[in-house]
């Protein structure tokens, strides 16, 4: 049984952010991350970030995690735990991972669950060939492993997300076919589309794929106009010769262990999907448990990290850790939220922050 | 194919080694997964469906969708996209669902 006063879920933006704090109150953290290297997805990330200072705007986002990295490493309060994944959290606390190769019991007085997210998937025909890869996935192979996912693109998803990992596939040396997205509209910002757009890339608003055909592996795919109610129109049809189908189609949050410890969850279509109850702390109703980053809603990763501090600070002051520099600590964070949320993008967030707190959580 | 140039990131992947594929030695870098390494090489499909048999290859690259279970060293179910190339070891493609070896003790 390894002992600890908190345990932190996941080492990404949230998870390292959550460390950070919590220990910067006097707290002892173990933190658990699956992958070999904590960072979460800021490993991938090259492109610079936006928002204000405190959330490091103009870095970007592999300097971030290293960044964080850096400060949860050094830190003797914090002790990290890779190659491990969290498998449950029982009723009586205790929590069980996979670390090292054998089944490692956690004991900790407070957990904080940053899994973060997970990609949504699209159905269509031929969508399992080898060829269609999450957004992510491509990310992963390209910028960490230095490895081109392709040689010819075609993006599902002008979101953010679709944006970026486009004009990153562009900087990699990979052609991109086209941009497709469902809705009437380009989902995120004009800069990241105007990059692409400049370098040539139709971005087709209105689109979606209606298979990806090939002989063991992707080698097109056939994409269509959809009218007001998303219904391809018969006779748009085209073919788009590509490698690879990315699909950008959106994140949902990672709750299986807030499911499994019994925190009350509600879907939440803002947040996209279901999420944990939590209170203006980010207190799951499970007492003790807290959830912060994206599992508590999909939301970028500046948020994420400010989520992470507020939950870190929560949950040290629970235990006793200057429970006044914590109240400080807590309510400046709370106003970092409101603050990056105060867009066009934050306004649905808020929105579906609104509907938990109508289900009893009140952040 | 491995990117030689990067306008932001400059890539470090550490020693070279062989690994074997289906019995084919294949070179990999010892920072790379075995995913990685082998889409490197031109290696699209990991496994295959049980019931049809559909080739299946990485979806998620981060450890979440097991659509790249593959036998490594003997063991199944490894999920390659996570796991780091090694010198000699032996990866497979895996044949039905895996049969998990227990120690006595």
């Amino acid at each position: 049984m390894k002992k600890t006063e908190i345990l932190v879920i996941g080492g990404g933006p949230a998870g390292l952010c959550a460390a950070n704090a919590a220990s910067s109150l006097g707290a002892k953290v173990l933190l658990c991350e699956r992958d070999g290297v904590p960072g979460g997805q800021l490993v991938k990330q090259t492109h610079k970030f936006f928002g204000s200072e405190k959330q490091y705007a103009g870095d970007r986002g592999i300097q971030i995690g290293q960044m964080l990295l850096e400060q949860t490493q050094s830190d003797p309060n914090i002790e990290i735990y890779t190659d491990t994944t969290v498998l449950g959290i029982y009723e009586d606390g205790i929590a069980t991972a996979e670390h090292d190769g054998a089944h490692l019991k956690i004991d900790a007085e407070r957990i904080i669950v940053a899994t973060g997210a997970a990609e949504k998937f699209l159905p269509f025909e031929g969508n399992d060939l080898p060829g269609v890869y999450g957004a992510g996935a491509v990310q992963t192979l390209m910028n960490v492993s230095g490895v081109r996912p392709a040689q010819r693109v075609l993006m599902v998803g002008a979101g953010n997300i679709g944006l970026i990992v486009s004009y990153q596939l562009m900087q990699a040396g990979v052609e991109v076919a086209a941009v497709i997205e469902g809705a009437p509209n380009i989902g995120g910002y004009l800069v990241h589309a105007s990059k692409i757009r400049r370098l040539g890339v139709p971005i087709l608003t209105q689109h979606t794929v209606l298979g990806a055909y090939g002989d063991g592996r992707v080698q097109r795919a056939r994409i269509a106009q959809v009218d007001s109610s998303w219904q391809p129109v018969p006779g748009t049809e085209q073919d788009i010769e590509c490698d690879a189908v990315c699909l950008a189609v959106g994140l949902t949050p990672l709750t299986e262990l807030c499911w499994q410890a019994g925190c009350e969850m509600a879907y939440i279509r803002e947040l996209s999907g279901h999420v944990p109850i939590v209170n203006e702390f980010l207190e799951t109703t499970c007492s003790g448990i807290y959830a912060a980053g994206d599992v508590s809603g999909i939301e970028e990763a500046s948020s994420a990290m400010v989520e992470g501090r507020l939950a870190g600070y929560s949950a040290a002051a629970s235990l006793g850790h200057a429970p006044e520099k914590a109240a400080a600590l807590q309510r400046a964070a709370q106003e970092e939220l409101l603050e990056l949320r105060s867009g066009p993008a934050g306004a649905r967030i808020l929105a579906g922050i609104a509907k938990v707190a109508e289900k009893g959580g009140r952040r | 194919m491995r990117i030689t140039e990067h306008p932001v990131l400059d890539f470090r992947r550490g020693e070279k080694v062989t690994f074997f594929y289906n019995g084919k030695a294949v070179e990999g870098y010892e920072s790379e997964t075995v995913a990685a390494a082998l889409h490197a090489a031109g290696v699209r499909a990991l496994s295959h469906s049980h019931e049809l048999g559909r080739p299946r290859g990485i979806f998620c690259a981060i450890g979440n969708c097991s659509s790249c279970f593959m036998t490594v060293d003997g063991e199944p179910n490894v999920r390659v996209c996570v796991t780091k190339v090694r010198g000699g070891m032996r990866v497979e493609e895996q044949q039905g669902r895996g049969v998990i070896q227990y120690e006595e003790n």
